[in-house]
């Protein structure tokens, strides 16, 4: 014989302001849990979203990143003779040899400066980048001191709008266009002929990447072999576009999850002797119920249940406050320096079905732990002594 | 001094009920001051600066390189007692996971430009003899059981290439904000290799780290100086060391808001959970009010005792909660790479801070019992039942 749920749940309802209080608590807890693994995830989403799956990139062994890297000219020509490399429409192996550096400008939010990427690229890269496509103006000329800015670049920092100018690597640059990128990296990144940056900054002997498109995403192992066989081409390292991107946010991604993780656990202890109080002074408050309850032939068990329940659904609708609470935050987008690369890079926050799953077990794990002892405590009570209580 | 009893006697009513909201007050302040020590360790940098050193990096981003033959020319600034200067090596040191900073510097004048790392007369001398030698900070020499003659291999990424240098001092840093964690060598040592094997990025430093002799004039002479190399190829960027270790912070400045964002957040639970205890215990105590008020007790006295026994949980909680983050930061600070926070340790300020949160949410909780006992009337008050 069960206590029916409706009792459990109308329960909440008679001590409305306690109730609010205790579920405001369990949101506010659940709300910073989802909201810094929706922050990780909102980063790796970013930068692996940036990599294609038939796609390989190259730097230099011992390098991090593009950044510090450089690939010889003459090392570029042996790659591109490599027979896994896919071949374009023109004849041309989809390959771009490109250059990568960093260059400053001010935000419009805060003043401050802010580093941005410049990627000196060649008309390849846009066929192996299919989510980049113009979004206003027009193409830079090849052999110009043109560039296109990504939309995010454009948003954020002065002086990047189309017909401005920016002033880098000793000469002055013409903004002729606006490109998107599916919220990819390359929307934080600026786009010019990589022959005229490489000028510009001094490194005509070396590019920092190569990219290219592989015929077909599983000739990646063929790939490697033909290159190890190569004496020449041993000082390069070559991985999967995704897995190179997925690397370049593993830190920041790391920290912000254990960092978040560690401190929402550490104050949910808060939340849940806010739920803990609530429930004891609920038993309390209605220990002659419980004696009547019991009179009436529920048995211990059914009481636990009830209280446990209780409980379970004060936690149960903090959890759907927050989430709603954290779900709102996916209209932010958050810029800051990605501590692999050292430029900007905007992310937003992301919900997946996996961090509403993982919020909905920690609050049900904060109303169970919460519960529990009050619960314990109701269903061990004397019937007579409770019925007496008055 | 009767009110005082009073207060004590009906926390203790209660007892399960106090020691709960205690605990959770307790844990709440503890992770705030964790978070607050994360967010402080980020200005770590900033707070160990020295307000007569300028830092010259070039215009651009710091990660470019500036000629060697810049030093000469900011050594001649009206003004400028000593340059010196460094250059980010990093490399891999055992593995990625070992993160400490590992930096080129110029052996003769490096340790006159940051008094504040204090090396053994005869180290010193030894260090710069010899061209493959380094000076370690005690804590990473701690860290990995370093000592004097040791060897220590680093595989360069920037500069690429195997390098061997030899431990020959290790230095102490002069007081607790500053940085115990970094490896110091020869650039003479890097610069002859790049001559040999990348013969065109030889003969660039990455930024010239100036003492003046008035701290006053430290915007002036930053304007002179980047006046001698604009519109060269490497125009250059001058300012206090505060403010190129600010603009560090500043590129975390997205996180750092959200960290802080948190901590209120935390205080924000804090205030629920106590706030509902005091709802809960002045709803069961109105008739106990509203006897007081016919036995000729004011309004004053309600209300000291309701906000005296909220403020009296509310600091408990936070003693215990400041009494616990001690061993907590430590805790951590001994668990996380020496190189990524170099300086982790609670601030007094922190501490205040935490203690005014929980006066701050002590009072505040207490305003709608408050308002409740006082706005009754003693009739009505009478007749509540439990």
């Amino acid at each position: 014989m069960r206590i029916p749920l409706t009792y459990s749940i109308r329960n909440m309802f008679t001590r409305k302001l306690t109730a609010a209080l205790t579920v405001l608590g369990i949101a506010l807890v659940v709300f910073v849990f989802s909201a810094v693994l929706m922050l990780a995830y909102g980063i790796e989403k970013t930068l692996v979203a940036t990599g294609s799956d038939d796609n390989v990139l190259m730097i230099r062994k011992g390098s991090e990143n593009e950044l510090s890297s450089g690939i010889e000219r003459d090392l570029a020509n042996t790659i591109r003779a490599l027979p896994q490399i896919a071949v374009g429409a023109d004849g041309k192996p989809v390959l771009s040899t490109e250059v990568v550096v960093i260059i400053n400008l001010q935000k419009i939010s805060t003043n401050d400066m802010g580093n941005v990427t410049v990627r000196g690229v060649t008309p390849q890269a846009f066929q192996l980048r299919p989510s980049v496509h113009l979004s206003g103006g027009r193409m830079f000329a090849s052999g110009s001191r043109e560039v296109i800015v990504g939309s995010n670049i454009s948003k954020r920092f002065r002086g990047a709008q189309i017909g401005q100018t920016m002033k880098f690597g000793g000469d002055v640059w013409t903004i002729v266009g606006t490109f998107d990128a599916n919220g990819t990296g390359f929307e934080s990144e600026v786009w010019g002929d990589v022959d005229q940056l490489m000028q510009a900054f001094n490194r005509l002997s070396a590019f920092s990447s190569i990219t290219l498109k592989l015929k077909d995403k599983n000739e990646f192992d063929a790939l490697k072999t033909s290159m190890e066989a190569d004496n020449r081409l041993q000082t390069i390292r070559i991985e999967r576009e995704k897995e190179y991107y997925e690397r370049q946010s593993r830190f920041m991604a790391i920290f912000i999850r254990v960092l978040g993780i560690f401190i929402t656990v550490g104050f949910s202890i808060g939340a849940i002797v806010g739920a803990v109080i609530t429930m004891y002074a609920a038993v309390a408050n209605r220990t002659v119920e419980i004696g009547t309850l019991r009179a009436l032939g529920f048995q211990r068990s059914n009481v636990l249940v009830t209280f446990l329940l209780e409980s379970i659904f004060l936690s149960l609708a903090g959890w759907g406050v927050g989430l709603i609470l954290a779900s709102g935050l996916q209209f932010f987008t958050i810029s800051t320096v990605n501590w692999g690369t050292f430029a900007e890079l905007a992310f937003s926050f992301s919900l997946s079905p996996e961090i509403v799953v993982l919020s909905l077990i920690f609050s049900l794990v904060m109303g169970i732990v919460g519960g529990f002892f009050p619960a314990v405590r109701a269903a061990r009570l004397n019937i007579l002594t409770a019925l007496r209580a008055a | 001094m009767r009110i005082l009893k009073l207060i004590f006697r009906n926390v203790s009513r209660h007892k399960l009920r106090s020691a709960l909201t205690i605990l959770g007050i307790a844990m709440a302040v503890m992770f705030f001051g964790v978070l607050r020590t994360v967010v402080d360790a980020w200005y770590a940098g900033v707070d160990a600066s020295a307000n007569n050193r300028l830092i010259t990096r070039h215009a651009v981003s710091f990660i470019f390189p500036l000629p060697y033959s810049y030093r000469d020319q900011i050594a001649r600034v009206p003004g400028v007692s000593r340059v010196t200067f460094a250059s980010w090596f990093q490399g891999v040191y055992i593995d990625q996971n070992q993160f400490f900073a590992r930096m080129a510097v110029d052996a003769e004048t490096f340790f006159d430009g940051y008094p504040e790392f204090k090396v053994e007369p005869d180290q010193l001398a030894a260090f710069k003899k010899e061209r493959n030698a380094c000076i370690l900070g005690e804590k990473t020499a701690r860290d990995y059981k370093l000592k004097i003659g040791d060897v220590m291999p680093v595989e360069g990424d920037i500069y690429p290439g195997k390098y061997e240098f030899v431990v020959r001092g290790i230095y102490k840093p002069r007081d607790e904000r500053i940085d115990a964690t970094q490896m110091l060598f020869h650039w003479q040592y890097i610069d002859e290799r790049l001559r040999q094997e990348q013969p065109d990025r030889a003969g660039n430093v990455g930024w010239y780290i100036i003492t003046i002799n008035e701290p006053g004039k430290a915007a002036q002479i930053s304007q002179t100086i980047d006046a001698l190399f604009a519109n060269s190829r490497a125009e250059t960027k001058s300012e206090t060391e505060a403010a190129f270790q600010q603009s560090f912070v500043s590129m975390s400045g997205a996180i750092i808001t959200a960290m802080n964002f948190v901590s209120y957040v935390i205080i924000g639970v804090i205030l629920l959970v106590l706030a509902n205890t005091m709802v809960m215990t002045a709803r069961e105590r109105i008739r106990e009010y509203a006897v007081l008020k016919t036995l000729g007790f004011t309004t004053v006295h309600i209300v000291g005792l309701i906000a005296g026994e909220s403020l009296c949980i509310s600091l408990l909680g936070g003693a215990i909660g400041i009494g616990l983050s001690f061993p907590m930061v430590g805790a951590i600070g001994a668990n996380i790479p020496s190189g990524w926070f170099p300086i982790f340790d609670l601030k007094p300020m922190t501490l205040v801070f935490s203690g005014l949160s929980a006066l701050v949410v002590g009072i505040v909780a207490a305003l709608f019992p408050v308002w409740r006992a006082t706005s009754m009337k003693i009739v009505d008050g009478l007749r509540q039942i439990g």
